[in-house]
């Protein structure tokens, strides 16, 4: 009898036989290399798109917000759209590093980095839509608490959207700071083996002198275990927030209590599916695939189905609702102007993308195949883009005066300014993947030991001893 | 902050660091730090580093984050410039719980990294003696200072009995100093002494 048992639920972390240097060889090295054509292209359409975006915003900053068509009717468009779109992305970074590190979840130290990476990008690209959209931008600090010449008159701390004022603002801080917190100890380690002066220097203010001591570990490990606990109700709390810029309101469609935990839902949903669309491409171009492994795809995929038929279930609620809840206008809304009606295509593609597609993810294999997953997540983030399409303007085109309906099509400056964000979006990425770890180096190192190769070969004498041998051994272990 | 000389091994394995460092405190050498790739789990209970108060740090910053904000609010509303909007109270407490938590969260979140920073003496152009270069990379570097009262030869000895390799004494900066990391720049230490053992 022997004492072999492999699990074949939980299959290893990380993929290959690795020691602790080849970890740093391969996730460093990356860094210390001249990029690939790839990089270069990719990164110039980038800076290309940014600078359209950038254009754009100078387009509506010198003409006004009249150059966007926004009109009485429909007051939000494609810019609190994309606002919520960009939020929403952001919330899968903090859910991986923070809620998954609460749950002990060991698959997340091979994504979590490139994902809190998306989040703090994300936050950038959002936060521009609703400043921008204030019209005169230079007056923009005004949503700020501070002592003024005007009384001091303050903002209105009743106010949804000054509480998303602090909730964006308070999100992007902290989860810039976890992220940081995070690479010092690898800037170090690209710091110590750095070979030209210049890396050295930059990466040296980079990692801010860190050296590894275990006290410091240990104050280390301390601050990460408290930002997550800090992290895991921010990330709920903020996009709850969002949601009630819409949910305070009393226009039907948006007045409904359903929002905060169906925005949640969706806003991991959608950004899943991004980290899905970035990993696969950063896995096959940094050959990163046995650290990103399908394992890993697999586990997010299983979350995308999850909250897909979350946000499945809160439409259907919401459809149920405007019927059980007799109010006639809610009622239109739903059934006359949003699932029918001019712009009704745009809720049956929110429904076929969100709703009806991602149940293929049911099936094990299509959870663990590239093409499919790379193909679920761009369509997981359109159907979540018109999603926050169809809440913001079938809620407002037809109004309660037949007089003032509308239709609404984006003009130029704001799909420019849409392209923008993701000119703004992938830049920062592709540095990101350049010049930073784009994997946690000391979190695969500090998991290596249980759940690699190595480790497998280690057990080889404990497993082929007798059970009876082994129980001894144990019983006298002194 | 002084130069202080020290005897360094070098560690590949944690199986073999633990029962070295437990070796290294009942002999009654004066460990002056374990240096590692990553955070080696229980290693600060084996060294008998204390518990670390950072997370009380984070509690009482949380809670300055709450009373600031609910404080605030409430001063705003109440007493600098009570303004009637839309016949709402003037503490509407519910509504004050949104920026409420955000701030609580920011305050402890801000004030923890800056009091990690702080005890850990990290930032920007902060230098400080790195024993190996690759302690950050794979190697576990034990470092033991030599006193007067030490014999530095017999550490050597004793560290390769308990498993280290590549045994040296180092004369080193023991605190952090301000410099560029492509300079050696280390003061008050004209050469470090090398001798392998």
């Amino acid at each position: 009898m022997h004492l072999k048992y492999e699990s074949t639920l939980r299959e290893p972390l990380v993929d290959g036989v690795k020691d602790y240097h080849q970890v740093t060889e391969d996730i460093i090295s990356p860094i210390e290399g001249k990029p690939g054509t790839l990089w270069y292209v990719g990164f110039f359409i980038s800076l290309t798109l940014l600078g359209f975006g950038a254009f754009s915003v100078f387009w509506q900053i010198y003409f006004g917000v009249g150059v966007w068509n926004l009109n009485k009717t429909i007051g939000w468009g494609w810019d609190i759209t994309n606002f919520v779109w960009w939020v929403g992305i952001g919330h899968a970074g903090t859910l991986i590093s923070a809620i998954l590190l609460l749950f002990r979840q060991g698959w997340r130290t091979g994504v979590n980095r490139a994902a809190e990476a998306m989040t703090i990008f994300a936050v950038m690209c959002a936060g521009q839509f609703p400043i921008i959209h204030m019209g005169r931008v230079w007056m923009a600090f005004f949503i700020l608490p501070y002592p003024n010449t005007r009384g001091p008159v303050w903002v209105n701390f009743n106010s949804p959207l000054l509480w998303d004022v602090f909730a964006i603002s308070t999100y992007f801080t902290v989860s810039l700071l976890f992220w940081y917190s995070g690479l010092l100890p690898d800037f170090a380690t690209v710091r110590d083996r750095a070979k030209t002066k210049l890396r050295k220097l930059l990466y040296g203010v980079a990692a801010f002198g860190w050296t590894g001591s275990t006290k410091h570990w240990q104050r280390h490990e301390a601050l990460s275990l408290v930002l997550a606990g800090l992290s895991t109700p921010l990330v709920l709390s903020v996009h709850t927030i969002v949601s009630f810029d819409f949910a305070t309101s009393v226009i039907p469609g948006w007045h409904t209590t359903i929002f905060p935990p169906y925005f949640v839902a969706g806003a991991i949903f959608s950004g899943f599916a991004m980290v899905q669309t970035l990993l696969i491409i950063t896995r096959k171009i940094l050959k990163l695939e046995e650290y990103i492994t399908l394992g890993h795809m697999e586990a997010m995929n299983k979350v995308i189905v999850l909250t897909g038929s979350v946000v499945g279930c809160a439409y259907l609620t919401e459809l149920f609702m405007a019927w059980y809840g007799a109010n006639p206008y809610e009622f239109a809304t739903f059934f006359k102007y949003r699932a029918a009606g001019p712009l009704g295509w745009s809720y049956w593609i929110m429904m076929t993308c969100n709703v009806i597609t991602p149940q293929v993810f049911w099936f094990r294999k299509m959870r663990r195949s590239v093409a499919v997953t790379f193909a679920m997540s761009i369509i997981v983030n359109i159907g979540m883009w018109f999603e926050r399409f169809v809440i913001i303007c079938t809620s407002l085109y037809r109004d309660y005066l037949p007089s003032s309906w509308s239709y609404y099509r984006p003009s130029w400056p704001e799909v420019g300014f849409y392209m923008g964000t993701f000119g703004l979006f992938f830049t920062c990425y592709f540095l990101f993947a350049k010049y930073f770890p784009v994997i946690a180096v000391a979190e695969i190192k500090s998991i290596l030991k249980t759940s690699g190769e190595n480790f497998k070969e280690k057990m080889v004498v404990y497993e082929e001893e007798s059970a009876e041998k082994f129980a001894h051994d144990v019983a006298h272990a002194h | 902050m002084a130069v202080k000389k020290f005897v360094v091994g070098l560690f590949d394995d944690e199986a073999v660091l633990f029962p070295a460092v437990k070796k290294v405190r009942a002999a009654g050498y004066k460990l002056h730090d374990v240096y590692t790739p990553f955070p080696v789990h229980g290693l600060d209970h084996a060294m008998g580093l204390r518990e670390t108060s950072l997370h009380t740090a984070g509690f009482v910053y949380g809670i300055t984050g709450t009373t600031t904000a609910l404080s605030f609010m409430s001063w705003v509303f109440n007493s600098d410039w009570p303004l009637n909007i839309g016949g709402k109270p003037h503490f509407p407490l519910p509504a004050f719980i949104p920026i409420t938590f955000e701030l609580t969260v920011l305050f402890a979140a801000v004030g923890m990294v800056m009091t990690f920073c702080y005890l850990c003496q990290l930032m920007p152009f902060v230098k400080k003696h790195i024993f190996h270069p690759r302690q950050t990379d794979d190697k576990f570097v034990m470092v033991i200072e030599v006193t007067e009262k030490t014999n530095a030869e017999e550490v050597k000895s004793f560290l390769a009995g308990a498993g280290a390799q590549d045994i040296n004494e180092q004369k080193a900066e023991a605190g952090w100093w301000f410099g560029r990391w492509d300079k050696d720049d280390e003061p008050y230490l004209r050469k470090i002494q090398t001798t392998n053992a």
